[in-house]
């Protein structure tokens, strides 16, 4: 090991991490409480609804993974699945 | 420079020729010089409405036309294979060098045909030249891979050229222009068809689309990158050009961009998920080229200009990764921020990009799309294109730089790419942001007149909503655990038809033909013996004739007659 490999990096630090993750949470409020102050100029009916840009981000996304998840017990294969011949 | 109806491919197919006797310094001078000045001839000496004809065996073939579309096209093509160049400088291998210089000129021929046999001989130029940078990974598994890539490849090219001929025989022409799916109920446009199928192979529809996850991420490091930029968008614009507006488009796009991120979420080949994502992005492309408006159709082409760079950024990254690790697994890889902290900036602006942020190409063409999608009233599929939004930022936009660089630390310390790595991948990166901060100088090369004003309160506000509280899940599902880790495994897709099961059809098919085939040969047998022991007990098998003769003698009695005939004849 030399003594570059032993330097403490920026996300070894549990404080950094936690300090990106603190600040994430905040823009995501602000953005969402945005919603309410400025005013929008909205296309569709279901655009009206409050927030529906962030809640739909963060539905689609969690049922995105849910579904993928639920996926790999159908399509999951071994790595030499292509390898191999039955 | 030269001569203005010199076509574009004729220095890259030169360069290829070149880079075969050359070495070193002065083959790398000229793979760089030859994007270079061919892209600086064709931005400042050749303007649109230049043909230029050859006659091949009395057939007029239409080498170079030249169009806004064509030409964009073609600036994006110089300016992709210079930065793909760049990134492959440090590689020592004739083939790569000479395949990708053929392959990019074969691309810059297929966009500037003029008629469908000039774009069905470089449609095929691009399987053939591109296989040679899967090959070039030398391995087992690549080889088969690049046969399944060319299998279906020149598949394709043979329906473009069973195509033109019918959609010949259909109109009386050949040049390549608005073609369309019209008169499909009488058969009057079966060549239309089988042109649209053609494209939908190279442009990775859903059922078609196998190749490009097979045979992408097995290429070479580099060859990856050359491979991202060319073939897929050459189907891009050959869709934009012969099939505008035509509706079925808009639903095979939809189904595109929403299909693979499934797919990307669960893939643990980094490059792989790339491959995904790629027709991902390319199904906003197909969507807007459906919808047909000249917005939609200007985002279509804006995105696909704005998807060579970034996708090529992504590619890059990854290719970097592997070249240093040789891996780009999920499951192995992680912490790499450490040793290839430039790198990881850059893959961050790439990820950026992809995702459509604010201040980054993605954001400028994409919007063009979806606000197209609105105003011709498709509400519903608008609102399956914004799941694939949020979903792509998901895949690709996090879960590449987070993965390679970020996560656990898997322990790897390696070093910084090269520099001629960390210079093409800055070039793309610093393109990707100043189209996104300057989207008018990208807007004023568009093929189509349309007003469009990406930066607007609502829409920032509303893409920043989508794409920070997809981040949020991210993070949310990672600190409940559901997040599905990365794990060393396939995926079966489509590929598992040709792959699986037609092989295992075809040895069941084999084996039972063969017991049938020895079934059948014995109780033959068995009662054809019957039947002569039958004839045997008979009176008549006493007499001369009926006993069995030799092959031999029957051949020499014949022999005996014809030889009479023929004295008989003489005599006569």
């Amino acid at each position: 090991m030399t003594e570059r490999d032993k330097k403490k990096h920026l996300f070894d630090n549990p404080r950094n991490v936690s300090l990106l993750l603190r600040s994430f949470y905040f823009i995501c409020a602000f953005l969402f409480i945005l919603d309410f102050i400025l005013h929008r100029h909205v296309t569709l009916s279901w655009e009206n609804i409050p927030g529906f840009y962030a809640l739909f981000g963060f539905v689609a996304c969690v049922a995105l993974v849910l579904i993928a998840k639920q996926m790999r017990k159908i399509l999951m294969r071994k790595e030499d699945y292509y390898d191999v011949d039955d | 420079m030269w001569m203005t109806e010199l076509p574009p491919f004729v220095p890259f197919f030169i360069a290829a020729l070149l880079a075969m006797v050359t070495r070193g310094n002065l083959r790398n001078l000229i793979l760089l010089a030859t994007p270079v000045l061919g892209g600086l001839h064709l931005w400042f000496d050749v303007s649109p409405g230049i043909i230029t004809t050859t006659s091949i065996m009395e057939f007029e073939l239409q080498l170079m036309r030249t169009d806004r579309l064509s030409l964009l096209f073609g600036y994006l093509f110089h300016i992709a294979s210079f930065i793909a160049v760049v990134f492959a400088l440090q590689v020592r291998d004739t083939t790569q060098y000479v395949s990708s210089m053929l392959y990019a000129g074969s691309a810059l021929g297929a966009v500037f045909a003029g008629d469908l046999i000039t774009l069905f001989i470089f449609w095929e130029l691009l399987a053939i030249s591109s296989v040679f940078l899967i090959w070039a990974r030398r391995s087992e598994r690549a080889i088969r891979a690049g046969m399944r890539y060319l299998a279906i490849q020149v598949s394709s090219g043979l329906l473009l050229l069973a195509g033109a001929l019918l959609h010949y025989n259909e109109t009386g022409s050949l040049v390549f222009d608005y073609i369309g799916l019209e008169g499909l109920d009488g058969f009057e446009n079966l060549g239309g068809l089988l042109i649209f199928l053609a494209f939908g192979i190279k442009c990775a529809f859903p059922f078609l689309h196998n190749w490009l996850t097979d045979a992408y991420p097995e290429a070479t490091s580099t060859g990856t990158v050359f491979l991202s930029a060319f073939t897929t968008k050459v189907a891009v614009y050959a869709l934009a050009r012969g099939f505008p507006g035509t509706e079925i488009l808009i639903y095979i796009g939809a189904v595109m961009t929403c299909f693979p991120i499934f797919f990307a979420v669960i893939e643990n080949d980094l490059r792989r998920v790339l491959a995904y994502s790629m027709i991902n992005q390319i199904g906003f492309m197909v969507c807007g080229i459906g919808v047909g408006t000249a917005l939609a159709l200007n985002g279509a082409v804006a995105h696909a200009f704005n998807d060579v760079l970034f996708k090529g950024l992504l590619f890059m990254s990854m290719g970097a990764v592997l070249f240093r690790t040789g891996t780009t697994n999920g499951s192995d890889l992680g912490g790499l921020y450490r040793s290839m902290p430039k790198t990881a900036t850059l893959c961050i602006v790439g990820a950026c990009s992809i995702s459509a942020f604010p201040l980054f190409s993605g954001f400028v063409s994409k919007s063009m799309v979806m606000a197209a999608m609105i105003e011709e009233g498709y509400d519903f599929l608008w609102l399956m294109l914004l799941f694939a939004s949020a979903g792509v930022f998901h895949h690709a936009g996090i879960k590449i730089p987070y993965f390679a660089f970020f996560a656990h630390d898997s322990g790897i310390r390696t070093e910084e790419a090269p520099l001629n790595m960390l210079v093409a991948m800055s070039i793309a990166a610093v393109l990707c942001i100043f189209i996104g901060i300057q989207p008018e100088i990208l807007y004023a090369l568009l093929p189509w007149e349309a007003e469009y004003i990406p930066y607007d309160t609502t829409h920032v506000l509303s893409q920043l909503q989508l794409l920070f509280f997809s981040a949020l899940a991210f993070v949310w599902l990672n600190k409940q655990g559901l997040y599905p880790p990365e794990l060393h495994s396939v995926n079966i897709d489509i590929e598992w038809l040709y792959r699986k099961l037609l092989p295992a059809t075809a040895i069941g098919v084999y084996s039972t033909s063969r017991e049938i085939g020895r079934h059948l040969k014995y109780s033959t047998k068995a009662s054809l013996k019957g039947v002569v022991n039958a004839m045997r007990s008979t009176r008549t098998a006493q007499l001369h004739l009926a006993t069995s003769w030799p092959t031999g003698s029957m051949v020499f009695w014949i022999a005996v007659i014809l030889g009479l005939f023929l004295v008989a004849n003489v005599i006569h």
